[in-house]
């Protein structure tokens, strides 16, 4: 009789199509596997992860004897979990397998075939290797809280509210202006389309103040997260509005008898384009419709001296509160869906378009609170002063597709600039140019929009836009705008005199992005958005389990692609919480109380405070509850006391030497 | 075969599951090219690194070691990247007093969104370490 334990390797190289055995050779890595220590069987197949090929691996358990299970493929972030529960489902201990990556670290990274192989096999010995000392583990089961948490009340932050919600778990919905919406709620119209955003986004904002299992924190920030999947514990700060948001019922009265009679400051939410008082709501149909006060600009903040007529407007009602103090309340949550959204690109940065120093220069967002209806000017697209244009340039990919500024598509703008090239039209009956580099309109019923536009008489010059003047060369730019491009389908330069510059810019990360980068523990991709945990399985989830990302603060995007992200964040959220509890991972360290002599070194290390000493047997006690598997403890304890399973000082030995082997 | 003319280093690198691992995973779906010399080794935090493994991939063959982590107030566990920096800086002065080369042992963060940091940093170990021609306990003798 052969002893149970004894190590029969099964393992599975996988060819992954082309990926793999396009550059590896893998007939000749399986014959090598064949001849390590213990290996029983290895075979080749073309799709490992598909249903045949984890067939093969259940079969062989069988057959073979199985008991250990290498498989040489992709990353293990991509598949581990696949090829557990294909042992499991065989009726081994999941945690008996071991993945080794051939496909990321070799056949994707390395131009030699002959050294690829060579480095394969190397992995793989270090991968049997220590697959041979892994040992049945347990997965530990824990509660989870049932509540969502959700940063940013843009349209995506409203979606997943709603659908988070509506499947019964309670949400906080923080968003840190002192109304939901987002940029949305600047837009006139959304493309193709051209349903008015107001007329689609504000009844799900109402739905959101009236819905019961959502609690809306605007005007709020979140401090901190700690925590981890199913318990999160948050803070979040709630500045003051010195209006009491239970009394305020948005009459506006208060606003109307500001000691201001006109509004003179310049207002957020119209982005400098229209004028607010000191104590104001910043749009008709915000979300709390409450009123605010800026202490900046309010005389009796910067006097004590006001007449205090705002008081006096709100009468018996008496929301107004001048002594209201920054609050911050702690709660807690299972999960938490980050739809934080994104900046435009600050178009000054291109100095050569003059927006900021030419007042005819707008940017997009700027022209879409003109175009809106309850925008400063009422819907009418004029300039600043007064006029209407008779000729309007857009020019496209500003800070997109531009090596110095952001190298990426903003994927939007094409779009939004043929819907403002047609409002445009619409309002000013202007003939209208849009300098673009290519025409990008991917999407339903985006192509057809596009040639929509090109019946309308829209002007398209192919060319980067080199230049916007108010230097005339000639009597007809004068008192005009000059946009200079290379039209690069006539081969010769044009300059175009137009009254207004619309500047198409980037969508770009949002200025904190870092900072709740930090907070949530989340990563970002090189261009500084939230990176998804794989861009094409798991596009709304992170590495930090329990936390979800949906819209733009992942990367541009339009409005459909981001309510259908946010409802897939919230349906994830849904389904991770749905049962009540979570298995996590096994990989926790342990004490082996025998060698362990109480000198305590690891006790301050651990940054979760899950180890205790047990002052009666001077020995400490590592709670299986609180430990995150992160090791450090491992490494610390002088006495080789600690160890953490899967990560076992041996087997982790095993793979130094395995990788080394050839 | 090692000795003539083209040296092969071994380099045995050490990475966090969160950051410098996902940085290799997205170094090859960008498809860098980077030398195979650099073997990866994932543990769940760069803390678990006990500075035993280093040495004894030292005394198992390698030619080089590195270690990569989160940046600094990144580590997914909060502070075990600290403790890899202090463990490093012991470690290096000891290994340095017993004669190792400076290039030998190296830690580089390198996060999630640093792939062509990653690549580089191979690129760079490996050519620095392939310099120095192979590791020689007690200079060889």
């Amino acid at each position: 009789m052969s002893d149970p334990n004894e190590p029969r390797i099964g393992v599975y190289v996988c060819d992954c199509g082309f990926n793999i055995a396009g550059v590896v050779n893998v007939p000749e890595l399986v014959e090598y596997a064949k001849g390590l220590k213990g290996v029983a069987v290895a075979r080749e197949y073309k799709y490992m992860c598909s249903s045949p090929g984890q067939e093969m691996i259940a079969k062989d358990i069988h057959e073979v004897k199985l008991n250990r299970i290498v498989v040489a493929s992709c990353s293990p972030h991509l598949h581990e979990a696949t090829f557990r529960r294909a042992v499991e489902s065989a009726g081994a201990n999941p945690f008996l397998v071991h993945m080794v990556n051939i496909r990321e670290q070799v056949s994707w990274v390395t131009k030699d075939r002959v050294k690829a192989t060579e480095k394969a096999k190397a992995l793989v010995a270090a991968g049997v290797a220590r697959v041979a000392l892994h040992a049945p583990l347990e997965r530990r089961s824990v509660p989870v809280r049932s509540e969502v948490l959700i940063l940013g009340g843009g349209i995506a932050g409203i979606q997943a509210a709603l659908t988070a919600a509506d499947a019964g778990r309670h949400v906080y919905l923080v968003e840190r202006e002192p109304s939901i919406g987002g940029h949305m709620a600047k837009f006139d119209k959304t493309f193709p389309t051209l349903d008015c955003a107001a007329c689609i986004l504000t009844p799900k904002m109402t739905a959101i103040k009236n819905h019961p299992d959502i609690t809306l924190l605007s005007y709020s920030d979140v401090v901190s997260v700690d925590g981890y999947v199913g318990n999160f514990k948050v803070k979040v700060r709630r500045k003051p509005r010195y209006v009491d948001e239970a009394k305020c019922v948005g009459c506006y009265e208060c606003i109307e008898q500001c000691v201001y009679k006109t509004a003179k400051f310049p207002s957020e939410f119209e982005l400098g384009l229209g004028k607010r008082k000191p104590i104001y709501i910043p749009f008709p149909q915000a979300i709390p419709l409450v009123a605010v006060i800026d202490p900046e600009t309010c005389i009796e903040f910067r006097t004590a001296h006001c007449k205090k007529t705002c008081v006096d407007a709100c009468g018996e009602r008496d929301a107004i509160d001048f002594k209201q103090t920054e609050q911050t309340i702690e709660f807690d949550v299972g999960t938490i869906i980050v739809a934080t959204g994104f900046q435009i690109f600050d178009a000054a940065r291109m100095t050569n378009y003059g927006y900021g120093k030419l007042p005819g220069v707008y940017n997009a967002l700027e022209v879409e609170r003109l175009a809106a209806s309850n925008g400063p000017t009422g819907g009418e697209i004029v300039l600043r002063d007064g006029r209407r244009p008779t000729a309007v340039g857009i020019v496209h990919c500003v800070g997109s597709r531009d090596e110095h500024y952001n190298p990426y598509c903003s994927k939007v703008c094409c779009m939004y600039s043929l819907k403002l090239a047609h409002l445009v039209k619409e309002r000013t009956g202007a003939e209208v140019y849009n300098f673009y580099i290519d025409m990008r309109t991917p999407g339903k019923g985006y192509e057809e929009f596009y040639h929509r536009l090109l019946s309308e008489n829209l002007h398209l010059i192919r060319g980067k836009v080199a230049e916007v003047t108010d230097m005339p060369e000639s009597a007809a730019e004068e008192g005009k705008l000059v946009i200079v491009a290379e039209d690069t389908l006539l081969g010769g330069i044009r300059r175009v005199p137009v009254d207004m510059v619309i500047l198409s810019v980037a969508l770009e990360p949002q200025p904190d992005q870092e900072a709740v980068r930090r907070i949530l523990n989340m990563s970002c991709s090189s261009e500084g958005f939230f990176l998804e945990k794989h861009p094409k399985l798991a596009p709304v989830s992170t590495m930090s389990d329990g936390i979800f990302i949906a819209g733009t603060c992942q990367g541009p995007k339009d409005i459909p692609e981001t309510v259908a992200q946010a409802s897939a964040a919230a349906g994830e959220a849904i389904a991770l919480t749905s049962k009540g509890t979570i298995t996590l991972e096994p990989n926790l360290a342990y004490v082996e109380e025998g060698l362990c002599s109480g000198c305590q070194i690891c006790i301050p290390l651990c940054p979760y405070n899950a180890i205790e000493l047990d002052r009666a047997r001077m020995v400490v006690r590592i709670s299986d509850v609180l430990c995150k598997g992160c090791g450090v403890c491992v490494a610390a304890c002088p006495s080789g006391a600690i160890s953490q399973r899967l990560f076992e000082d041996d087997q982790l030995l095993q793979e130094v030497e395995g990788v080394l082997s050839r | 075969m090692m000795q003539t003319q083209h040296f092969e280093p071994r380099i045995v690198a050490f990475v966090c599951n969160w950051c410098t691992y996902i940085a290799a995973d997205a170094a090859g779906v960008s498809r860098a090219k980077y030398s195979p010399n650099v073997r990866l080794i994932r543990t769940m935090c760069s803390g678990r690194v006990d500075p035993q493994f280093v040495l004894a991939a030292f005394e198992k063959g390698a030619d080089g070691v590195l270690l990569c982590g989160c940046h600094p107030r990144d580590c997914h566990y909060s502070s075990g990247n600290y403790k890899t920096l202090r463990r490093y800086a012991l470690l290096k002065k000891m290994l340095t007093q017993l004669g190792l080369e400076d290039d030998r042992l190296r830690l580089e963060w390198i996060s999630a969104s640093e792939s062509e940091k990653f690549r580089r940093v191979v690129e760079d170990m490996t050519e620095r370490v392939r310099k120095l021609g192979p590791f020689k306990p007690n200079g060889g003798e």
